[in-house]
């Protein structure tokens, strides 16, 4: 270290300015991009919501609330919410309730049950594009297996899934539910192999069997795991497009447009960016409360545990 | 006691074979039909196998779909992306965890927040920044508006923070300087984690449908995902056909899985426990 005698900095205030400078070093090279890719878009998004823009060479004009006034009066967007809401409440529960028996089954020692968890995964990792052009053939009002084997069992008036406005958003709820059971079964395994086998085996001194085990013991540990399930899970379907958009496209008639989809049309079909942004500042308040429900929710289990 | 023990996993056996043939009967589905010919797929009665297998809808699709350029479009993306993530994480992690500087916890502060809110709630403004710069329609703005994200400096973050202070603290006795330390010493720990969120981000932008369906206009620079669903939407009563095409954007993910089947699982372990 130099003495200091020509520098006007002490050794400790050089020392600092080098520290301020190595780290922004380090982190400069994502927050320029973060900044200009995520949070410069994230506030515009704001801004836009209260503005009339076409993207043209136009300027934009403040409008004030006039965007949130006119989708909130614009039937299509309210049933957008309405059908969003439905299929979360369709989706959410199956979902939870089948990957937690999943890993119930899958956490016991058996041999073989690597396979069986790559099987009971391998459609969450395979491409929407795919899953939803073969379930749109099984799901086949007329001939597709699903309405065959449904016959076979003696329904002779299968219902006509994507093509009937009352059933569509069913079977988009049922590919979802199988496509991403396998993603939150996982979640639980990790959570399960975390419960101390202590418990297990005092309860087995008490004489308890296996199902006053797994309601007693492993579903009341797997609380937090649960909630936290149960919020991604939520989010996950506020958020859904591809799924739709791949297999019914929205229809029939409106019956299956979501959230997401009405931005994504009046963003880019019609060009309307202020009445988009304001449908995607109604996503961002329902994601912020279900986020401030899993906020209080954690502070509740960690204070418990 | 014994003889229960095995009852129970004989019953176990079953029931998981049953479930992960319902499970998977879809794909199963999806190969079969891929060999079949167009108007045998919703033959009835129906038919769990093909009688005579027709391979060529495969040389079929070839013709007919520029696969190879959208593989090509995909593999470009898939790579630079993670790429880019991956080093830009793994730098701006390093500088939250080991480095001392004014408005850090303020920095890392706003990355948590914006992490909770959807890309959804942003991709309007985003594309027209994008735009804006003249970026539409190429594949670097579409690299560019998914490389930097929160998600991985947090789990690169996550990973950094267990290891010592003391280790970098002795290799800066030792002479070594902050880039040296972080090339030498955080970055080889951190492999786990890197292999964590490579495996996130390809997956994710292999599979993505929705960024290239906003971006990308011109067919050449196409991806996998938006080929197979331009195919479908020209060729709807070609089931084989379509059922061959969409056997084809799912083998080189497949092919992924299986080999790193091991870091998929842990992936998802990981990105639980930030809960």
């Amino acid at each position: 270290m130099s003495n200091g005698k020509t520098s006007f900095l002490t050794s400790e205030q050089k020392r600092k300015i080098r520290n301020n400078i190595t780290g922004y070093a380090f982190i400069l090279p994502n927050l320029i991009g973060y900044t200009i890719f995520v949070f410069i878009p994230v506030i515009f998004s704001f801004v836009l919501s209260v503005m009339s823009w076409d993207g043209s060479k136009r300027p934009m004009q403040f409008v004030g609330l006039a965007n949130f006034v006119e989708i909130f009066g614009d039937k299509v967007f309210r049933g957008t919410l309405s059908h969003t809401i439905t299929y979360a409440l369709m989706t959410v529960l199956p979902t939870l309730v089948l990957a937690l028996l999943l890993a119930v089954l899958l956490n016991n020692k058996l041999k073989g049950v690597a396979i069986f968890r790559t099987a009971f995964y391998f459609p969450y990792i395979a491409s929407i594009v795919a899953v939803g052009a073969v379930w749109n053939m099984l799901f086949q009002p007329d001939y597709g297996p699903v309405n065959e084997i449904l016959k076979w069992i003696g329904i002779d008036n299968p219902p006509r899934w994507v093509v009937d406005k009352n059933w569509a958003m069913v079977a988009v709820s049922i590919v979802s539910i199988w496509k991403y059971m396998g993603y939150y079964m996982i979640v639980y395994l990790a959570a399960l192999q975390g419960i101390s086998n202590s418990l297990y085996e005092a309860a087995s001194i008490d004489g308890a069997n296996g199902w006053q085990k797994l309601w007693h013991i492993t579903v009341p540990m797997l609380t937090p795991t649960t909630f936290f399930v149960m919020i991604m899970l939520t989010i996950q379907c506020f958020k859904v497009f591809d799924l739709v958009y791949i297999m019914t496209g929205g229809g029939p008639g409106n019956a299956t447009k979501t959230l997401v989809n009405y931005i994504y049309e009046k963003a880019f079909t019609s060009w309307e960016f202020g009445p988009a942004s304001a449908g995607a500042i109604v996503l961002f308040a329902i994601v912020l409360v279900i986020t401030l429900i899993q906020f209080s929710g954690e502070k509740k289990w960690f204070k418990d545990l | 006691m014994n003889t229960k023990r095995k009852v129970i996993k004989i019953i176990l056996y079953v029931l998981l074979i049953c479930l992960s043939v319902i499970m998977l009967i879809p794909f199963y589905w999806m190969v079969i039909s891929s060999l079949k010919l167009n108007k045998d797929v919703f033959s009835i009665p129906m038919r769990w196998w093909p009688e005579t297998i027709h391979s060529e809808n495969y040389k079929v699709i070839w013709e007919k779909l520029p696969l190879v350029t959208f593989f090509k479009n995909t593999a470009k993306l898939t790579v630079i992306t993670t790429i880019v993530q991956l080093c830009t994480s793994c730098f701006a992690a390093y500088g939250f965890t080991k480095c001392k500087f004014v408005g850090r916890d303020t920095i890392f502060l706003l990355y948590v927040t914006t992490i909770a809110v959807p890309w959804q709630v942003y991709m309007v403004p985003q594309f027209i920044l994008v735009s804006k710069m003249g970026l539409n329609d190429t594949h670097i703005g579409l690299i560019l508006m998914q490389a930097f994200s929160a998600f991985g400096v947090f789990l690169m973050r996550q990973f950094y923070i267990s290891i010592p202070d003391e280790l970098c603290e002795a290799a800066r006795i030792d002479g070594l300087n902050e880039f040296g330390i972080f090339c030498k010493i955080v970055f080889p720990l951190g492999k786990p984690a890197m292999a964590t969120l490579t495996i996130f981000t390809f997956t994710n932008v292999w599979n993505d449908f929705m960024g290239p369906l906003i971006y990308l206009k011109t067919k050449e620079l196409k991806t996998v995902q938006l080929g197979i669903r331009m195919f479908i939407s020209q060729y709807g009563a070609d089931y084989a056909w379509i059922m061959a095409a969409s056997v084809c954007s799912l083998v080189p993910i497949v092919i992924v899985f299986l080999s790193c089947q091991k870091f998929f699982v842990e992936g998802v372990a990981a990105s639980g426990i930030k809960g």
